[in-house]
């Protein structure tokens, strides 16, 4: 048996693409810096990304998994899918974007200050529990990172709504809870709390 | 001969866009298609599941595919975010056999079985395909002629490529809006973002694209926007009033459903499209073509 150490440890753009494999996109790598996908997204054409997506695939190639993940771009992606449909190398932006947010919240490691990863883990705790979305419950998640003025705005959309009998009242259910529970069970075998 | 669907109606048509659902049961009656609910589906996942789990996401599309297949219908969902989230599960299902087993074995807790034998369609394809607009013409009562109306596609309706339609410069809404009597404009962002759930998780991106779409299509000369998706109607037309305070601004125009534009056209009456239930009122607009009188 060789003793030689073989590599065991995969370099930052090979957990990438192994976070899209079922993807039937082209890997990251055939990227050639273009920049239609910036030029093509709205957040980051109009400044609000730390970084752009053309960027944010050069950091990945140059192995910068610190920067990536500090980066807020994956989490201000608003999923249009622009880049993705654009993109003349056929890579898949939005859903590297996806890959991204997952892999930041296994982690754990994405900026404070953000509002997404929170609110994601609140939609899902609700629609596990129902079956169903709920707008109530989700307010809560965000409303108090809002300012004050924000938050004051915030309310007063939900009270016209309320108003004109936009807002639900009781949380929805579908009648088959339990056997949906069984079901996600079945994925993510845990039992509940 | 009645077209029949299996509808998935989503989280946001039971309340926020509750006049989405009544124009969508009314405008297609009328139109000879019927669609019939799938019995205790659940929610999509929207865009935040697939940030957490991609697994879990696809199953709980996977488990209304399946209650729709019992129906051996196709499923029609009238919300873009449902519609791509539940056509990407199928095709990738579909494609990777190994999945769709492992999903499958979570599926038969409900006593349910994927096996990717409906397709996955948005309303309006539906509308414009399936119906199609010389039929939808000939059934027009009540032309909205004169009314300036912005076709809003957004994003997931057509993004990512579903097959091999065109993305850049699609028509079918314009000619939609055209086959009930309407004038649609033609202005730049109509396939740009409403900014989607960005609204909560990075307000002040989502509010300045709101306003730079509400801005252009005013611009361009709307007295009315059409969307075809929940989300992007209650961004465009909810957040309004913040738009104008963050900005400064004077926005005020009306944001409607595709589907109640042409149940108007079919001769429905307002109330029962459920046009009253706007923050931005629809009515200045609509009485200026005629169409704004009538209750349920």
């Amino acid at each position: 048996m060789s003793t030689e150490t073989i590599e065991t440890r995969l370099d930052f753009i090979g957990e990438i693409n192994n976070l899209l494999y079922a993807s039937t996109s082209n890997p990251v790598n055939t990227c050639i810096q273009c920049g239609t996908c910036s030029g093509s997204c709205p957040v980051a054409s109009g400044g609000f990304m730390s970084h752009t997506p053309r960027r944010i695939i050069s950091m990945i190639r140059a192995n910068r998994k610190e920067e990536t993940l500090r980066a807020n771009t994956y989490w201000y992606c608003s999923s249009c899918y622009m880049c993705t449909v654009r993109c003349p190398r056929g890579i898949d932006i939005a859903e590297l974007m996806y890959a991204l947010k997952r892999y930041s919240i296994w982690k754990t490691e994405y900026g404070k200050d953000l509002i997404g990863p929170t609110f994601s883990e609140t939609f899902i705790q609700t629609i596990m529990k129902s079956g169903r979305s709920y707008e109530p419950v989700l307010a809560t998640t965000y409303l108090f990172s809002f300012g004050f003025q924000d938050m004051l705005q915030e309310a007063a959309t939900a009270t016209g709504l309320m108003l004109k009998g936009r807002m639900p009242v009781l949380p929805p259910r579908i009648k088959r809870l339990e056997n949906f529970k069984r079901m996600v069970r079945k994925i993510v075998p845990v039992e509940e709390k | 001969m009645t077209r029949k669907y299996a509808y998935f109606p989503g989280c946001s048509l039971e309340k926020m866009a509750r006049s989405y659902h009544e124009s969508a049961m009314e405008t297609t009656r009328a139109l000879d298609v019927e669609l019939k609910e799938i019995e205790d589906w659940n929610c999509c996942g929207a865009t935040t599941y697939f940030n957490i789990d991609e697994l879990l996401a696809y199953t709980l599309c996977a488990r209304n595919l399946a209650i729709a297949e019992q129906l051996k219908l196709d499923v029609v969902a009238p919300c873009s975010g449902c519609y791509k989230n539940m056509y990407s599960a199928r095709k990738h299902l579909t494609h990777e056999p190994d999945l769709a087993q492992h999903i499958n074995e979570a599926l038969a807790e409900d006593d349910l079985k994927f096996a990717g034998t409906s397709e996955v369609r948005h309303l309006i394809d539906v509308l414009v395909k399936d119906v199609g607009l010389e039929e939808i013409k000939r059934r027009v009562r009540r032309p909205l002629t004169g009314l300036k109306v912005a076709p809003y596609y957004g994003c997931q309706i057509l993004r990512p490529r579903k097959d091999h339609e065109d993305v850049e410069s699609p028509r079918f809404f314009e000619d939609l809006m055209t086959a009930i009597g309407a004038d649609p404009v033609e202005y730049r962002l109509k396939l740009r973002c409403c900014g989607g759930a960005l609204l909560i998780t990075n307000r002040e991106a989502a509010l300045s694209l709101v306003r730079d779409l509400l801005d252009n299509a005013v611009q361009s000369g709307a007295a009315i926007i059409a969307t075809a998706c929940p989300l992007c109607q209650v961004n465009l037309e909810c957040y309004q009033k913040q738009v104008n305070t963050e900005f400064g601004t004077n926005l005020n125009v009306p944001v409607l459903y595709f589907t109640q534009l042409v149940g108007l056209a079919l001769g429905i009456a307002p109330g029962k499209l459920g046009i009253g239930s706007e923050l931005v009122s629809a009515m200045p607009a609509l009485a200026s073509v005629g169409s704004g009188g009538g209750g349920r």
